[in-house]
């Protein structure tokens, strides 16, 4: 089945099974292995990425379902050398042990934070009626529940995320 | 110029507190982060070979043994290249550092999900419903029953000292309670993949393993080749815990497949299938006894344990390791007793023995702190040894009282013993929980090169893995720090077992282990930089890449015309029998339970560890972190359910086995203490990646008694469970 996919800004024009999920086109397809596979259940967030600015699981999702929707994956956040600032902020606090939910995690926080600026809440948010939600550690780790991390490294992954969600706050 | 060393006596030379370099010991980041963090580093199912295919798993969906296969609809579908059964399939994974081939054969199911089948084709999709198309007739046979009874009790796992029952009668306050844990897995997040291709003779296999070196042998046994002719590559591993010490039965189908079909094979497990064709933690029952004055000093110690595992597997849970030397008590009677089921192989799952042992141990003592009136702190150090007090050996150091005392001002511990169901806020009751954690530490034979390059570069290469513990950051720091470079001079090749086989990450002694073996190879360099400059090594700087000695600074290339290559080996000696080495450590917690619901919330909790020299503290931070998140979830959700019938898992995924969210962690707060141990190895460092897990669990069921009086002595502490207390 022929899809066209649009992924980190360049165009995919693919033929492929029309069985195959979005995660596993980018991982079998187009080498774009950043994107993990933890359980293909939606069950994990290893898989998470970015479709038209919301953060989805792409195990639970086909790819021919995502013809003309813009997917944003770790590897168009960005580079080492030229790491995003939640990524960036993520190897300073340690973020992550083996790496493998790590850029589930990133693309689940990139979207996250713009989640709180449109002032979405969540099971914890006092304030329904908010403009933006203030992200302080348990707003922060209840949003961030979709993505498990075996390794355990929630407490720093709660750090990194404040850290840059601060400083965006700072910044605006 | 190869430095070889055997631990047979304390290392007191210290060697490593003489550098100059300044890195080690300090929180560097680790080196591959950018590559994690940006999606670039390559675990097992990845850089995917140009036409490789695809391996999906049948599973056995009963016991018995299978007489006839239907899969002519799967041969039919287009794309399909080959089905892999046989004699050489594993029925489940090779224990750690088993060296060897595991038991094969894919016609007697012992469990329910054993793998009878590869299905290959040539995309993913394909594959998956060739495997599923499959049916099989499988008749009744003679198993091990599905749920465990009839024990074995093995001469050489009991062991007695004193007179316990005398003990026990004369004891002022003793505690006579029976505890259980269920079923672990250690769900790392990658699940097992490997991907397989020959050239010629030549295998080449990308893992996700934890000790290339024992797999190696492991998998060339299985296959029936020379391990000569098998190369493993894993660079980044997606976690372990115990999972991948031994080669899995995904590697076995791949190598048989590609052989096969003369093309490259990935096999990735799916989440199902790691949950049951992998590895579990037995299920635990703990007999524990302890007899005490009124002071809370102990006079006896009993520790029965009952584990089961499948027939013919040799491994059973240690659950009883710590034991022996953790508390005072001249009287004890301590036992494993094995018994075999027909469920999924029990194997390591972090800190085999401790992780379990050491939880329900520290909830004894807790009930013997509760009746005798006693701080539970104060009575686990009026119960420290002098030495040990069963091997008869002095300890290579005991820091569980300065843990305790650390830990306990650090957290903001309430020493006045505050009595059950006192503490309450709206419809949450508030308790504090405590347990000791202890570890065994042990020294693994390790080999590693280090070659300096004219241009003041160094290059570490072993087979030694990173699956997560942070093995590149230290080794990075590590030799760094001996030949005075920055640590972006230097340059750490792990995981592949074409350089000199490592320790393997696993039994919390890679880091100690590895380490050593660099720190050697190191040593030796130094040697014939010192050579060169006419002085001794002792007196050598190395800094900055600046060779300096009697008053001279000499950059490290007018010294060398040509890279320099030295493999360091570190051997285990008489240091691991003289003496008890082991790691110590306390948790603090703060827990809340909902009267009307029964949840327990781990409100605070606090750790406080000492492991000798920490080569890195922010990734050795990050261990602990992890292991004490391990205990939340032993503590509160983990449990694999088996289906008393056929003995299957019933809850093989994460929607029902219940590994702690983000939500359910609070920040928590590590200390670790200062310490060197001259008996480990030359480094003075020990092992830490499993301390966190060993008794963490107890100090939140401690809490939860606290909180409300309900003492859980069935792990988990669910909330019907908990509730069900509360009633009365
Ligand atoms: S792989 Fe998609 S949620 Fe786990
Ligand atoms: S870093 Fe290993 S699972 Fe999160």
């Amino acid at each position: 089945m022929k899809t066209t996919l649009t992924i980190n800004g360049n165009t995919h024009a693919l033929d492929i099974d029309p069985r195959t999920t979005l995660l596993d086109a980018l991982r079998n397809h187009l080498d774009l292995t950043g994107s993990k596979k933890g359980c293909d259940h939606g069950q994990c967030g290893a898989c998470t990425v970015i479709a038209d600015g919301r953060r989805i699981n792409s195990c639970l999702t086909l790819a021919c379902m995502m013809d003309g929707v813009e997917i944003t994956t770790v590897e168009g956040l960005g580079k080492p050398g030229d790491l995003s600032p939640l990524q960036d902020a993520f190897v300073r606090h340690d973020g992550f042990q083996c790496g493998y939910c790590t850029p589930g995690q990133i693309c689940s926080a990139t979207a996250m934070l713009e989640e709180a600026r449109a002032g979405w809440p969540s099971a914890v948010t006092d304030n329904l009626e908010g403009e933006t939600v203030s992200l302080g550690n348990g707003e922060i780790s209840e949003r961030m529940s979709g993505n498990l991390c075996r390794c355990a490294a929630y407490p720093n992954i709660v750090d990194a995320i404040r850290e840059v969600s601060e400083r965006k706050e700072v910044a605006e | 110029m190869n430095l070889h060393h055997k631990m047979d006596e304390a290392d007191r030379r210290n060697r490593l507190d003489d550098m100059a370099q300044g890195v080690l010991s300090t929180p560097m980041d680790r080196p591959e982060g950018p590559l994690k963090v940006s999606g670039t580093a390559t675990y097992a199912h990845e850089a995917q070979p140009e036409g490789m295919l695809h391996g999906v798993f049948v599973r056995a969906p009963r016991l018995g043994r299978v007489v006839e296969k239907d899969d002519a609809a799967a041969r039919e579908m287009a794309g399909v290249e080959a089905i892999i059964s046989g004699d050489r399939l594993l029925r489940n994974p090779a224990q750690g550092t088993a060296n060897e081939a595991p038991i094969q054969g894919a016609t007697e199911v012992h469990y329910v999900g054993q793998p009878v089948a590869l299905v290959v084709a040539d995309t993913f999709e394909t594959a998956r419903a060739a495997a599923q198309s499959i049916s099989f007739e499988i008749a009744d046979a003679d198993r091990a029953p599905t749920d465990p009874r009839n024990y074995d009790s093995p001469e050489d796992e009991q062991s007695s000292m004193g007179d316990l029952e005398k003990a026990m009668k004369e004891a002022a306050i003793s505690i006579d309670q029976t505890y259980t844990t269920p079923s672990h897995n250690s769900a790392a997040m990658e699940p097992h993949a490997s991907i397989a291709h020959w050239d010629g003779e030549k295998l080449t296999l990308r893992g996700s393993y934890q000790m290339l070196k024992y797999n190696r042998n492991e998998l060339a046994d299985a296959l029936g080749v020379d391990p000569e002719n098998v190369r493993i590559v894993a660079p980044y591993v997606g976690g372990g815990f115990g999972s991948k010490l031994g080669i899995a039965p995904e590697a076995v189908a791949a190598a048989l497949a590609a052989k096969e079909t003369g093309r490259p094979v990935g096999v990735a497990m799916t989440r199902q299938q790691v949950f049951e064709s992998t590895m579990r933690r037995s299920e635990t029952k703990q007999r524990i006894r302890l007899a005490a004055d009124a002071n809370g000093r102990l006079s006896g110690i009993g520790h029965d344990a009952w584990v089961s595992n499948l027939p013919d597997e040799d491994y059973f849970e240690p659950v009883t390791q710590a034991t022996p030397f953790t508390y005072r008590g001249e009287n004890r009677m301590i036992g494993t007793h094995v018994t075999r089921v027909s469920r999924t192989c029990a194997g390591s799952v972090r800190a085999p023995g401790e992780a379990v042992g050491v939880t329900c141990f520290e909830i004894a003592m807790d009930e013997l702190a509760n009746a005798a009136g006693i701080d539970p702190v104060e009575l686990r150090r009026r119960n420290i040894a002098e030495q040990d007090p069963t091997g008869d050996q002095p300890y290579s150091s005991n820091k569980l009282d300065a843990t305790l005392t650390s830990g306990a001002a650090a957290f903001g511990w309430d020493n006045s013993c505050p009595a059950p169901s006192s503490r309450r806020e709206g419809e949450w009751l508030i308790g504090q929980g405590m347990a000791s954690a202890v570890r065994v530490n042990t020294l693994m034979g390790s080999k590693a090169r280090v070659t300096l390059d004219p241009d003041g570069t160094a290059t570490v290469e072993t087979d030694m893995t990173d699956i997560g513990t942070g093995t590149y950051a230290i080794l990075t720091q590590l030799t760094a720090e001996m030949l005075g470079l920055k640590p972006s001079a230097v340059e750490v090749r792990l995981g592949d077992t074409d350089h000199p086989p490592g320790a393997g990450s696993g039994g919390s002694w890679g880091a100690a282990s590895a380490g050593s073996s660099v720190f050697l190879a190191c040593q030796s360099l130094r040697g014939h930089i010192a050579k060169a400059l006419g002085t001794d090594e002792k007196d050598l700087t190395l800094k900055d890449g600046q060779a300096i000695a009697d008053n001279r600074s000499v950059p490290l290339s007018e010294i060398l015309d040509a890279p320099l290559e030295s493999i360091g080996e570190i051997e285990p000696g008489d240091t691991g029998d003289d003496v008890r080495q082991a790691t110590w450590g306390a948790y603090f917690s703060e827990v809340a339970v909902n009267a009307v619901t029964g949840e327990t919330r781990v409100r605070r909790m606090h750790g406080t560890f000492a492991a000798g020299r920490i080569l890195n503290p922010k990734t050795a931070r990050s261990q602990c972190l992890g292991g004490m998140t391990f205990g939340i979830g032993m503590a509160l959700t983990e449990e694999l359910m088996h289906d008393p019938r056929d003995g299957r898992i019933v809850n093989r995924d994460f929607a029902e086995y219940h590994l702690p969210v983000n939500a359910d962690v609070p920040q928590l707060t590590v200390e670790l203490l200062e310490e060197r141990d001259p008996w480990a190895n030359p480094m003075q460092a020990k092992g830490i990646g499993e301390l966190g897990i060993c008794g963490a669990a107890a100090a939140i069921l401690n809490g939860i008694y606290n909180a409300t009086g309900v003492r859980v002595r069935d792990l988990p502490a669910t909330l019907d469970k908990v509730l069900a207390g509360l009633d009365d």
